[in-house]
């Protein structure tokens, strides 16, 4: 994720808008990520989301204008994917059972983590493995869909608490809920299917413990 | 004050965001110390969020950044 930067966001905006149109490029592109897998775990296919996701890069250049800069452009470009995505849903008549709208907080309820009493951490370098991406790509897109989106947005993108409740268009409280749930199902899904890609330890004699 | 593992549990999330208070933070440190399935509990939870936020984790489809400023640069020009 690229960090956003408001004064120049602020400042293309006011060119691209002056007639230097083709400054949107680089205003877009550190959304694009976002845009995508947002519109990916909506609509549950790759070449819809690729779609959805020009369809919504051209809104935010038409809509420039409106822009207000009274949030995060992300954030704004965020509600006008999701927007797109939800559009498409309705027109598809696809029937949801978990509304993205559904913005009250959760019960917390109780959860029981993997129990584990030791745990190696998986190194970044084990990503050069593809089944280990694979495995958690598998995992989170297994979440039910509220949480799918809060763990996309905080977790994969890093956006904070605030613009994510933003761009879902739910409360910081329910962020913050969804999250810790999110996080609790996919530790203990993935906990016990990791254990192999942490480091071997050395035993005596270079044999592997 | 001691707290119990649940409770340990119930703020793991607030705890890897630096998200509960101070009194908080200090029992379940003070928890932590002594418990090992908290501690891994906790270390694997954060292993999860540092390994999914990895770009290789999540890529974008081949080609899709050229497509879609293929399609930006058509409607630029259409509206110019």
């Amino acid at each position: 994720m690229t960090a956003s930067n408001p004064e120049l966001e602020a400042e293309w905006i006011r060119r691209i808008l002056a007639g230097e149109r083709h400054l949107f490029h680089e205003l877009i592109r550190p959304c694009e990520r976002a845009i995508y897998f947002l519109l990916l775990n909506l609509l549950r296919n790759e070449a819809e989301a690729e779609d959805a996701a020009q369809e919504t890069a051209i809104k935010v250049y038409l809509n420039l204008r409106l822009f207000r800069g009274d949030s995060q452009f992300r954030t704004w470009v965020l509600s006008i994917a999701r927007n797109e995505g939800l559009g498409r849903l309705r027109k598809l008549g696809t029937r949801r059972e978990d509304s993205l709208e559904a913005g009250t907080d959760e019960q917390t309820g109780d959860y029981t983590p993997a129990i584990l009493t030791s745990w190696r951490e998986v190194p970044a370098e084990a990503l050069e493995r593809k089944e280990l991406g694979a495995i958690l790509r598998k995992a989170i897109e297994g979440l039910p869909e509220i949480y799918r989106n809060v763990v996309l947005l905080r977790d994969i993108e890093e956006m904070d608490v605030r613009e994510t409740a933003a761009a879902l268009g739910i409360t910081e409280g329910a962020v913050k809920v969804r999250l810790h749930r999110a996080r609790a199902m996919l530790q203990r899904v993935l906990a016990p299917q990791l254990g192999g890609f942490a480091p071997k330890r050395r035993g005596l004699f270079g044999r592997r413990a | 004050m001691r707290i119990d593992c649940k409770h340990v549990w119930e703020h793991i999330s607030a705890y890897i965001d630096g998200e509960v208070d101070a009194d908080l933070r200090a029992d379940i440190d003070r928890h932590l110390e002594t418990c090992e399935i908290c501690s891994a509990v906790l270390d694997s939870t954060r292993n999860f969020v540092i390994l999914v936020a990895d770009d290789r984790v999540f890529e974008l489809p081949a080609g899709f950044s050229q497509r879609l400023h293929a399609r930006l640069d058509r409607e630029l020009e259409l509206t110019g």
